[in-house]
């Protein structure tokens, strides 16, 4: 479904460019979910944002669909990692839920059950009449969840989606995302910087380096049968995959010869 | 308490006023009358009128209405002027480099320069006063409008990009309400400018409403009339600032709350 190949992106130019990614080969398959962990910095946004066709990387090509990406494509739903800025203050929250609804022919009735509904999944049932701006950072970021949700994209991309709420409600989100991925045959890329959590949701997790990132590693996360927060997370696979991961990921870190 | 506040703050109203009735008795300088004979004076000439009408005068009917349709009109065709103008050219990057000189320049003209020709072309009447009114007043709405359509936040474009809003829908959910507290800050300025340039417009080329009144006032040496004249019009200046403030209030509350918060 989603080809990258060999993308490079350089911010700027001179002696002050940066180069962000440095090659980076990635298949994804359709209703796949793909995890991609790496160390902060290293330009997983980046990635996330040419994928979206909001940045035209200076090298290679992203293809979706078998056509390149050279504008936002179609039936895509991005989780902002600054999802407090992608809400818009003058709105109702569910009124941003059901915004993008719009295009999808809905009437008013419909697009206000599906936000209704969608604000329901990640626990903000009465929040719908509130304004983004009187709820909390963890919550905030739940709302642009589902925002995203209610959207249903061929392709959802959500940067670092978990990172405000405390550890209960990141396990429900998870297993949200989950259902709604099986439900509605979504593929989806999801950054995170938490080794556990790209184990626990991913078919696969992709590592990269540091920057300029290229794929340091690609596991495939082979856990047996419906996901449990209790019962896949003491799986002896489970915490084998866990520690290569780590294992991934730390390298990165304390081994600067890797990103030179 | 509130109430308390108000009073602390509105005590040196009267105290002014019996000072300024105090001198002025005083001073017996027929350009200066006391405060009751202005009062006595604006009594006579708007407030003396039959009951069921109010007990507005026919002065105070034919001119105070045509005086603020006048201000309205001007300042609802300059707010529709001057924000379509202003969010083009605060969007589009190529249409600013092009017209940015023209309003630079069109700006920089004091709008009372301009009555002359807008008296030969329009002679005295209702078009040549909305049409200085409108020619004075656009430039602060359209230079906030475009200036809050440019600077949209990137995360809000992107959003409404990612999620495939239509130009229209980007327009009106997006650019606008982003823009709106600097439509409403030009907004703002723009009618009290309105307000003045009405005085200036019927001081020069009219046979009715506040300003002609006051010029009439003044040519009988009928000093109580002029300053009972600039009493409304101080009056009515605060009346439409309040007023707009209210509106403000309400159709910007979110702006405030998000700005309280972050
Ligand atoms: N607009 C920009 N101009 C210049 N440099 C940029 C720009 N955006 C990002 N960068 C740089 O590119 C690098 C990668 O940024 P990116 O946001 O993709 O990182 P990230 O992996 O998402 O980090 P984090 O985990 O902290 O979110 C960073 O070093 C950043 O400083
Ligand atoms: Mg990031």
């Amino acid at each position: 479904m989603l080809e990258i190949s060999n993308l490079t992106h350089v911010y700027g130019g001179g002696p002050g460019a940066h180069h962000a990614l440095g090659g980076i080969d990635l298949k994804v398959a359709q209703g796949e979910l793909v995890c991609i962990v790496g160390p902060s910095g290293c330009g997983k946004s980046t990635l996330l944002r040419s994928i979206a066709g909001l940045l035209r990387p200076t090298g290679g090509t992203v293809t979706l669909g078998g056509k390149p990406v050279e504008r936002t494509p179609d039936d895509l739903a991005v989780v902002f990692q600054d999802y407090s800025r992608s809400l818009f203050p003058w709105m109702s929250v569910g009124d941003n839920v059901a915004l993008p609804l719009r295009r999808k022919g809905m009437d008013r009735p419909r697009r206000r059950e599906a936000a209704t509904e969608a604000l329901e999944q990640v626990g903000l049932a009465g929040a719908a009449g509130k304004y983004p701006w009187q709820l909390s950072g963890g919550m905030q970021q739940r709302v642009s969840i589902a925002r995203a949700l209610a959207y249903r994209p061929a392709l959802m991309l959500m940067d670092e989606p978990f990172g405000s709420v405390d550890a209960q409600t990141r396990e429900d989100l998870e297993d949200l995302t989950l259902r709604v991925r099986s439900h509605h045959d979504m593929t989806i890329l999801l950054i995170t910087h938490d080794i556990d959590e790209s184990v626990y949701v991913g078919d696969r997790v992709v590592v990269l380096s540091k920057a300029p990132a290229t794929v340091a590693g690609d596991l495939r996360v082979d856990l047996p049968g419906p996901r449990d927060q209790i019962t896949t997370r003491e799986n002896p696979a489970f915490v084998h995959l866990r520690a290569e991961v780590g294992r991934l990921v730390r390298g990165m870190r304390n081994d600067p010869a890797v990103s030179s | 308490m509130r109430f308390l506040r108000a009073l602390g703050r509105l005590w040196l109203v009267p105290v002014v006023l019996v000072a300024w009735e105090a001198a002025t008795r005083l001073a017996e300088d027929i350009f200066f009358p006391p405060p009751t004979t202005i009062a006595a004076r604006m009594h006579e000439m708007w407030f003396s009128g039959p009951a069921e009408r109010l007990w507005l005068t026919d002065a105070a009917l034919e001119n105070i209405p045509t005086s603020v349709g006048r201000l309205f009109a001007g300042w609802l065709l300059a707010g529709v002027i001057g924000v379509v103008l202003g969010v083009m050219l605060g969007r589009s990057a190529l249409l600013s480099r092009f017209i940015d000189p023209l309003v630079q320049f069109g700006r920089a003209i004091p709008p009372p320069a301009l009555l002359p020709f807008f008296l030969a072309l329009f002679s005295v009447g209702a078009q040549m006063q909305i049409a200085t009114i409108v020619f004075g007043i656009v430039w602060p709405i359209l230079l906030n409008s475009s200036d809050g359509a440019r600077h949209v936040d990137r995360q809000h474009l992107e959003t409404s990009t990612v999620f495939g809003l239509s130009r229209s829908q980007r327009l009106f959910w997006v650019i606008l309400p982003s823009a709106m507290p600097k439509i409403f800050a030009g907004l703002r300025l723009s009618l009290s400018l309105a307000l003045i340039l009405m005085v200036i417009s019927e001081l020069v080329g009219s046979v009715n409403g506040i300003g002609f009144q006051l010029l009439d006032a003044q040519r009988s040496y009928d000093l109580p009339g002029v300053w009972g004249t600039i009493v409304v019009l101080g009056v009515l200046g605060y009346l439409l600032n309040s007023v707009f403030l209210v509106a403000e209030r309400r159709v910007l509350s979110w702006h405030r709350g998000a700005n309280r918060t972050t």
